[in-house]
């Protein structure tokens, strides 16, 4: 249903800092805005969006629904080691996608 | 065009004329026109602006000079714009950026985004797009491991608000 896009450079060398970027179909409806008959549309909206490294946190970010549809989020992480990235959002009406990237550390 | 504008609950005081020279332009008197129907939802005031901040920092006063807020002075489309967040921090164990904070000024609700990152993060900078609901104060503030805040903030007008209509779709 909902599609990511994950921007992750294939390798990378131990202690380079480097960027991951992301981008996941989403509406973010924000709960505020009218429809055609006049009512409210319900909020629905990614509330969250973590970030692992081989199981470790590296990065977590609350979104609130002034963020714009289709969630572009990039952020900062260290190469530590080879593993998996793991990248994961959750939501408003049980929405919640995973995705894992392989990274290689030199 | 007139007629939005008398629907505008403006100071008494406020002729016409000064009206218009305040607001930046036709556009900009446009979407506040928009702002001011009845249908449209409660927005944010400088006010909760303030309190949403208190909430997240406590009683700390925020410093201006390491953190930077990349937005851009002049958006076309309110739906999304182009935010980066960044903090010139060591990022290590002892000194880090816990967190990154942003509000709004007049979207229906304060906060923005909340971040938590830590030394792994290796460099404390994030990119985002949001949604603004008409020309405002965006303001970012970050707190580090060491019990610092620091603050930046950003200007935006707005040509095309977000939230005040549905999508054709």
């Amino acid at each position: 249903m909902s599609h990511a896009l994950i921007n992750v450079p294939k390798a990378v060398k131990r202690g380079q800092v480097f960027e991951i970027k992301t981008l996941i179909s989403h509406r973010m409806e924000t709960g505020f805005r009218a429809g055609t008959s006049g009512q409210l549309i319900p909020r629905d909206i990614i509330q969250r969006f973590t970030c692992t490294y081989n199981g470790v946190e590296v990065f977590d970010l609350k979104l609130s629904p002034a963020i714009a549809a289709n969630p572009f989020i990039s952020f900062f992480t260290v190469a530590t080691e080879s593993g998996t990235i793991a990248l994961r959002w959750t939501g408003d009406n049980e929405f919640a996608v995973e995705e894992t990237v392989p990274i290689t550390v030199e | 065009m007139d007629e939005a504008m008398t629907d505008l609950s403006h100071p008494p005081g406020t002729t016409r004329r000064v009206f218009l020279v305040r607001s930046t332009g036709a556009t900009a008197a446009l979407v506040l026109g928009a702002g001011a129907l009845p249908s449209s939802p409660a927005q944010a005031t400088p006010e909760t602006l303030e309190a949403a901040i208190k909430g997240v920092i406590g009683n700390a006063t925020p410093r201006q000079g390491k953190l930077t807020l990349d937005l851009p002075p002049l958006a076309e489309n309110g739906n999304s714009v182009s935010m980066t967040v960044s903090v010139d921090s060591p990022m290590t164990q002892a000194d880090h950026v816990k967190a990154i904070h942003v509000f709004n000024e007049k979207n229906p609700q304060p906060h923005v985004l909340s971040a938590t990152l830590g030394p792994r993060a290796g460099r404390a900078q994030l990119s985002a797009r949001i949604k603004l609901n008409d020309s405002q104060k965006v303001v970012a503030i970050a707190e580090t491991s060491t019990g610092e805040f620091w603050t930046a903030s950003a200007d935006v007008i707005v040509t095309l608000a977000a939230c005040v209509e549905d999508s054709p779709s």
